[in-house]
């Protein structure tokens, strides 16, 4: 076979059948696409696009019984994978072709050493003695830029931070020097600055090694920080193909149009001040820290907040951004009294609430509401969502009838169907999830609404659309609001006010406007340097 | 860990006591007296009321508690009333049948269960799945005593493989002393294997769910090492903590087998002790066995944090 030997993978026709009884046919159809050594291809698509599934059946790691690739050749370096045995497959996994995931936190396996999960491929795989296999480990986890390899050798998993972990994942990957490194959302699970080192790593090794990286995201920012060339599908076909370049900037398909038009802009929009609305939450030196242990244990004990003194105004939204870890969670959930702070006062209007008893908290639940991360987890899944949307208010005391008058109001302002009231959560997609989470919210009539990373589980155009009814609602109600996230350019798209978090501080609080002209923390500057994508801007396409 | 040892050790102190006070006082609220069946059926009142005041059983509640307790503090556990030696001599002699028995039953169940769970798990939704399944539904359902005399017709009366009832001691060999174990031990064993198997399958299941057995798939390694030194450590966790409490458990399932098969071990000292309300018997074969459930609870602790390095204490 005459394949050049700058072929990595070559997917020509791959289609993979779903089982009966699913919404559509087939997971993938035709999928064509070609990765060359030294180059990295990423394939981008919003969830259920079928981008694992594509990188699955190549590995040949697709569930049995569920997915079959029933057309279409996959060819590794010429070789045909579609028919190759088990035993091929085995040969070829870690030495030929790898993979690495998206959950650096559960990919690894908790009850053994990280040196010797490595050593199992190098076993598997050689027939090296011991001293050579340690001395190989020991090399690859230096180039993958890991601090004292010999100590991390022997550390177990839940030792690690997490970008350390995706570091021993792609060391293991990269032992035995294969031909096509994939990566299924290596970095979504991380920290900004993490996953800036993380796509950097990626790519250096990449170089130096010749390797060809099919590369899965959802993330613009960082297919323009680390693609060669972008392949975009949509339910399950390839739509869009081409270079970065071409790609981002002058796209042909209507949806990567769609997609990379929803990327939010890293520049704040321009918004009206509210200096002069009253103040409805305001926070005194609050501190929250956390103790464990007791009479069979030693006492440990966390400063996850400390001396955190913010204001929000009627009408007004103010983001908190962090890392994971900064305390921008804590502090959300002491002002919903969630957890009681160790320290300081909570005003909401004049009411101070940060040391109320909890019969007394009661009266003022209904004031202050928080929307969740994940509209999946945050629901009953046993109650029908009207149910779910009166029971707060029906628990102050509001008649059924009333309160379900209400709920439909309520549907209709998140533009929802009202007369879905009797539906179960999982009959929802995901944005229409937490559109209800917000519905449910909203029911009680906060005087502050909490998000705490409402929009960060949700696919980038639903994220899109589910932002501007936050703002929406946030103008029509003149509600204050307290955004939590994480994704600078969420911040940038519906904060007016911006409080920046590092280890338990704010460090920096002031106008979002301003923080983004002119972050004067270095800790803020360092945050924005590492802003995937943040090069680019989206959405502004160049026509020939 | 070494703090950890002290903690705990100092901790089933208060427990021990606890269940020593409890045992105390539930003994004397429950109807029956002593004294009466020592003095047989022909017994006048008379001669009750001389073994009661022989046994101290007339003074008052608490003092009766007051000795008792004292006398445990120096390791005397009384005299039985009922066989007339120390308590501490008759359960001695007993407890060699016991252990022997509860240990084969465990060697037995492990060595049964945990393979076909594990296989149950790996082939799950396939007969060999079902047949585990529908054996453990089965294992469950039927009593212990009528496993046992089926036993008992099928390899002792009709194959005539195994001695129908008896003990030997192991002074007396190893052969005969296991080859009388036999059949008891895989009698106790049956509703153990089936619950420990459905709970291997349930956890093993599960944790062939887990992102790190992809990751173990995609290093290549074979199916075997990936459901044995992958999935199996990882799931037992929950295994051992089900065979600590199924050891626990089985010091009650060992009287019903002990009367069955004839031999002379603790559970049949516990249910002599209680026909005769041999007060001290019984309250020393309790300590004993909540001692041995508090030592188990203790070893299952230690076993977690040497199996997952997360657990530390």
């Amino acid at each position: 076979m005459s394949m050049d030997t700058d072929t990595a993978l070559t997917v020509s026709g791959l289609t993979v059948e779903l089982p009966k009884g699913t919404d559509r046919r087939h997971a993938i159809e035709e999928i064509d696409l070609h990765v060359g050594r030294r180059e990295i291809l990423c394939l981008v698509g919003e969830s259920g696009s079928g981008k694992s599934v594509t990188a699955h059946s190549v590995m040949g790691l697709l569930p049995k019984d569920q997915l079959t690739a029933v057309a279409g050749s996959i060819r590794l370096e010429g070789e045909e994978l579609r028919h190759a045995t088990e035993d091929r497959l085995r040969d070829l996994r870690c030495t030929r072709m790898s993979m690495i995931f998206q959950e650096p936190m559960t990919a690894l396996n908790p009850v053994m050493s990280c040196g010797r999960q490595i050593d199992e491929v190098l076993q598997t795989h050689t027939s090296l003695d011991q001293q050579a296999r340690t001395a190989k480990i020991l090399d690859i986890m230096e180039q993958v830029r890991l601090p004292d390899p010999r100590r991390l050798f022997s550390s177990y998993p839940h030792q690690l931070s997490g970008g350390q972990r995706q570091r021993i994942m792609i060391a293991m990957a990269l032992v035995l020097d294969p031909v096509l490194l994939i990566a299924d959302e290596p970095t979504t699970a991380l920290d900004v600055t993490t996953q800036a080192q993380i796509l950097e790593l990626i790519k250096d090794l990449q170089e130096r090694h010749d390797t060809g990286v099919l590369f899965i995201t959802h993330d613009f920012g960082v297919v323009a920080e680390i693609a060669d060339r972008v392949a975009v599908m949509q339910w399950g076909r390839i739509v869009e193909q081409g270079t970065t370049e071409q790609v981002l900037k002058r796209p042909d398909h209507p949806y990567t149009k769609m997609l990379i038009s929803s990327v939010p802009s890293l520049v704040p929009r321009h918004r009206e001040t509210r200096r002069a609305a009253p103040v409805v939450l305001r926070t005194e030196e609050l501190a929250m820290t956390y103790s464990q242990g007791g009479m069979f244990q030693s006492k440990r004990s966390v400063v996850a907040a400390q001396d955190v003194n913010i204001e929000i105004r009627r009408g007004e939204t103010l983001g908190i951004v962090g890392e994971s870890g900064s305390g921008k969670t804590t502090v959300a959930r002491c002002i919903a009294r969630l957890i009681d702070p160790t320290g300081g006062r909570i005003y909401i209007d004049d009411d101070e609430i940060a040391r109320v008893s909890v019969g007394q908290m009661r009266s003022h639940r209904r004031r202050i509401q928080i929307v969740f991360q994940d509209p999946y987890r945050s629901l009953n899944p046993r109650r029908m969502v009207g149910a779910s949307i009166i029971e707060g208010p029906m628990n102050f005391g509001q008649p059924r009838d009333e309160a379900l008058a209400r709920a439909r109001e309520l549907m209709g302002l998140v533009q929802l169907d009202p007369d879905a009231l009797d539906r179960y959560p999982h009959q929802f997609s995901g944005g229409q999830r937490q559109r209800l989470c917000i519905a449910r919210a909203l029911a009680m009539e906060p005087e502050l609404l909490i998000a705490d990373e409402a929009v960060s589980a949700l696919d980038v155009s639903v994220q899109a659309q589910v932002m501007d009814l936050l703002d929406d609602i946030r103008i029509q109600l003149d509600l204050a609001m307290l955004f939590i996230t994480h994704d600078l350019r969420v911040a940038a798209q519906v904060c007016d006010r911006l409080a920046v978090m590092s280890a338990g501080k704010v460090v920096e609080y002031g106008d979002a406007a301003e923080i983004f002209a002119n972050p004067s923390h270095e800790y803020t500057r360092a945050l924005f340097s590492v802003a995937p994508g943040r090069d680019w801007t989206f959405g502004e396409f160049l026509t020939d | 860990m070494y703090g950890f040892l002290m903690r705990r050790l100092a901790a089933t102190i208060p427990v021990l006591g606890m269940v020593a006070l409890f045992v105390f006082l539930l003994l004397r609220m429950t109807p029956g007296d002593p004294a009466a069946v020592l003095a047989g059926d022909n017994g006048t009142p008379q001669q009750i009321a001389e073994i009661r005041e022989t046994l101290g059983l007339n003074k008052p509640i608490p003092v009766q508690l007051g000795i008792w307790f004292s006398n445990l503090l120096q390791g005397d556990l009384g005299q039985s009333y009922f066989f007339k030696k120390d308590v501490t001599e008759l359960i001695l002699l007993r407890v060699e049948p016991t252990v022997a028995l509860a240990i084969t039953t465990l060697v037995i169940t492990v060595l049964i269960a945990v393979p076909i769970g594990v296989i149950a798990a790996y082939r799950h939704g396939t007969w060999l799945d079902r047949c585990v399944m529908g054996f453990s539904v089965l294992g469950f359902s039927v009593p212990v005593f009528v496993v046992g005399y089926i036993l008992i017709y099928l390899f002792a009366m009709q194959f005539k493989m195994f001695p129908v009832q008896g003990y030997k001691e192991l002074a007396d060999g190893f052969f005969p002393f296991i080859h009388r174990l036999i059949l008891p031990s895989i009698t106790l064993s049956v509703i153990y294997i089936a619950l420990i198997a459905r709970i291997t399958r349930a956890s093993v299941l599960e944790v062939l769910g887990e992102d790190y057995i992809r990751t173990a798939h995609a290093k290549g390694l074979p199916n075997r090492v990936v459901l044995l030194r992958h999935a199996l450590r990882n799931a037992a966790v929950p295994i051992v903590t089900v065979i600590g409490i199924g050891v626990a458990l089985l010091i009650s399932g060992v009287v019903v087998t002990e009367s069955v098969y004839n031999i002379p071990g603790l559970g049949r000292l516990t249910v002599d002790a209680v026909l005769g309300r041999d007060y001290p018997t019984i309250q020393a074969v309790i300590l004993v066995f909540s001692g041995v459930y508090v030592l188990i609870n203790f070893l299952i602790d230690l076993t977690y944090s040497f199996l997952d390095p997360r657990i530390r204490y």
